[in-house]
């Protein structure tokens, strides 16, 4: 049900919450001012899986490390708005727009490198014309370098590993297995398939010489049903690895076709797991898909990372606290409010610039003031059925890490020109 | 090569027969009724999850039966409660009825089965593969889903030629007043073959769920595809929809198979274009690239040589 009323709001949501806020305030009498952080993503659409649980991670974490003790600044609480773009540049302008008249300062938004650039532009353009109501973008998942490279703003914070960062540490592991000799390099026709191709053959070029890089397919964004002929063409070229970038629907498919035609050959990608898709993989998959990615999730050793999926679960028992890096952006975001003593956008951000903060797993999250790119371990991850203690879509099976990068050896240089403001 | 290509050409078969199910269904209607319904490849997904949902009672073989049952069920309300009041006031507001239903059907799946991908998998019986050639499996389920589409073929076709409901259909869909002046219950006729048609649609969802994923998406890039199949094969025809989803999706399928794109017909022309050129990215097109494309092409193609479709007969 609870579902149902947010989604039947989302269009809307906006004008949904605040009628359902107003009441609230009415009842209450005198509550403190909440901090509202407008999440931008997609809560409808073909790509409603991701955004939805991205929501539910960022509205578990407030409540569950902040708002159930007290709230943040002397007892005021978090409140999380979904606002949702469907994946679209033209809808997430006309919702940041919307989240700017309502006096909101912090947004969140991480599905899709387009409407993340779209976003940063459009802040960095608003704060410049209004000194007076300035906002904050906090990135935890939109990976394309240039965010933090060439169109880097002072005004835009990354919580994901961009992804030459993971391609560094997957062409490592690659590198690192000496049965691979032969790899195919397969992703979706647009800027983020082409970067990842690009990044993987000069990479590997120079970790493993050797290594022939038999074919390199691109293929349009969403619309293949059926990935049966371009599994047929890597069968064909004998290759004994696959990379791809691929997400959401496009990487099921992938993956399912490459099990139904029996090619058994580990897969190399970032996103396979979770949201229906580990639980759709299953057996098929198991020891075969390996992901790079910052959020670990077996084995858990640090008791308030394995407290905090309990209670996930709890809550929600049909998804999974699937990325803590969420939790940790919130962290950061809190301690640098509480640090400057305002949730002022600009005086937030300098406090965040080189905020060094340690998440549940007890790693240091360090965000670089030059370019405002975090830095996390990286996970080298399989999907397997053994050892997992905290599993993915209740299918038994999930990601056990096999290869930890520590956060400093994932530090590329900053190429980041910063228009820096005043205040 | 020539593995890829026999690969190509029984996937290509494959995607064809798929597609045949739906389309039948909508040139039916449209033959019919003349509602061009842009709801039919939401049927389709209600078929996949339908028969997700009844597979964790029952298993797949009862989901099989039941699912299409249970949408064409649901398809023949719509057009007894919905549409045949529409019907009144004209083609367009037929149109933006169906066109309104997609959306209505997508956000209704989203709500109620919620956002993820179904673990929605193919019957433990046919989960083997059937043969292996090339280092390549061929798996069951796929060969099970050929036979079926094509049972559905023989089955529509004899049906459609063979039977009393059948020629009454058919004569419907040219001189509807006649059928009706001889005592047929026309309205009648409809629902049921919007029915059937939505039925076939949620057969073909409930077959493809467990190959190409069950998710919120899936209707999505379906949609149109088919109607370039009904209008490549000629509206309202049978045999025209066939020979069409066949060759879209051999056609498609092909395509990617074979490697070979503009710097092949350069090269075979002698002519070279330097890196920097400005038009270099269209220089560099290949066929895997264009397969996608290749549908709407043959559209437009077909639209200005041929704007009846391959069998289908010019409105006098």
């Amino acid at each position: 049900m609870k579902r149902i009323t947010r989604l039947l709001c989302t269009p809307w949501t906006l004008a949904c919450l605040l009628a359902m806020s107003d009441s609230g305030i009415h009842a209450a009498g005198t509550k403190p001012e909440p901090v509202r952080i407008a999440m931008i993503d997609p809560q409808s659409g073909a790509f409603a899986a991701t955004g939805e649980t991205a929501y539910l991670q960022l509205l578990f974490a407030a409540d569950y490390f902040y708002n159930a003790h007290g709230g943040i600044l002397g007892g005021r609480p978090i409140e999380v708005i979904a606002l949702d773009n469907k994946a679209s540049v033209a809808d997430t302008q006309q919702q940041l727009r919307r989240a700017i008249s309502q006096g909101i300062q912090y947004i969140v938004s991480g599905n899709g490198s387009a409407p993340a650039s779209a976003l940063s532009q459009a802040i960095e353009r608003h704060n410049r014309r209004n000194p007076g109501q300035r906002v904050l973008f906090l990135n935890y998942a939109a990976v394309d370098p240039v965010l933090t490279g060439a169109d880097c703003s002072f005004w835009h914070f990354r919580f994901d590993s961009d992804s030459d960062m993971k391609m560094e540490v997957m062409t490592r592991a690659i590198a690192a297995n000496p049965d691979i000799h032969r790899v195919y390099i397969i992703g979706q026709d647009y800027s983020f398939g082409t970067a990842v191709a690009a990044s993987a053959s000069s990479m590997l070029a120079s970790k493993r010489p050797d290594i022939e890089i038999v074919g390199n397919a691109l293929h349009p964004i969403g619309q293949v049903k059926d990935f049966t002929p371009y599994v047929s063409k890597i069968v064909a070229s004998r290759a004994d690895a696959i990379i791809t970038g691929n997400w959401g629907a496009d990487m099921v498919a992938l993956a399912r076709s490459i099990t139904d035609a029996g090619l058994d050959v580990p897969i190399y990608t970032f996103y396979a797991a979770y949201d229906g898709i580990t639980a759709t993989l299953g057996e098929a998959g198991k020891n075969r898909i390996r992901l790079v990615h910052n959020d670990l999730a077996n084995p858990l050793t640090n008791e308030e990372h394995i407290a905090f999926n309990r209670a996930f679960k709890a809550r929600y028992p049909d998804k999974d606290a699937s990325q803590p890096r969420i939790a940790t952006m919130l962290t950061m975001l809190v301690s640098a409010m509480e640090q400057a003593g305002t949730t002022d956008p600009f005086s937030v951000a300098l406090a965040m610039e080189d905020m060094r903060v340690t998440n549940m797993d007890g790693e240091q999250v360090w965000m670089r003031g030059s370019d405002h790119q975090a830095f996390e371990d990286l996970h080298v991850s399989v999907h397997t059925n053994s050892g997992i203690v905290f599993d993915a879509d209740n299918s038994g099976f999930g990601l056990l890490a096999e290869l930890t990068v520590p956060a400093q050896e994932t530090v590329r240089p900053s190429s980041c020109q910063m228009a820096r403001p005043t205040q | 090569m020539i593995d890829a290509l026999i690969f190509a050409t029984l996937n290509g078969l494959l995607t064809g027969l798929l597609l045949f199910l739906l389309a039948s269904g909508l040139t039916l209607i449209f033959s019919m009724m003349g509602v061009l319904n842009f709801a039919h490849a939401s049927f389709h997904m209600l078929g996949a999850y339908c028969a997700w949902s009844i597979g964790q009672f029952t298993g797949f073989w009862p989901a099989l039966l039941l699912a299409p049952l249970l949408v064409g069920g649901l398809g023949a309300l719509v057009e007894r409660y919905g549409l045949r009041h529409v019907h009144r006031a004209g083609h367009v507001a037929e149109l933006v009825f169906t066109f309104g239903l997609a959306f209505v059907i997508e956000q209704a799946v989203q709500s109620f089965w919620g956002p993820d991908t179904k673990n929605y998998q193919p019957p433990a019986l046919l989960d083997f593969p059937l043969f292996t050639l090339f280092g390549q499996d061929f798996p069951a389920y796929k060969a099970f889903m050929l036979l079926i589409s094509l049972g559905i073929f023989i089955g529509l076709y004899a049906v459609l030629t063979r039977t009393r409901t059948g020629l009454i259909i058919q004569a419907a869909t040219t001189h509807p007043q006649t059928v009706a002046s001889l005592g047929h219950n026309l309205p009648l006729l409809h629902t049921l073959v919007f029915g059937a048609g939505s039925a076939l649609a949620a057969l073909a969802g409930v077959l493809a769920g467990p190959v190409l994923g069950t998710f919120p998406g899936m209707a999505a890039t379906l949609g149109s595809i088919v109607f370039v199949i009904v209008v490549i094969g000629g509206l309202g025809s049978l045999t025209g929809a066939l020979l069409a989803s066949l060759l879209i999706g051999l056609l498609q399928s092909w395509a990617i198979a074979v490697d070979l794109g503009m710097p092949d017909l350069l090269h075979w022309l002698g002519v070279e274009f330097p890196v920097d050129h400005p038009l270099r990215d269209i220089w560099r097109l290949n066929l895997p690239q264009l397969a996608p494309v290749l549908p709407y092409l043959l559209l437009v193609l077909m639209l200005i040589f041929r704007p009846s479709g391959l069998f289908g007969r010019r409105e006098g």
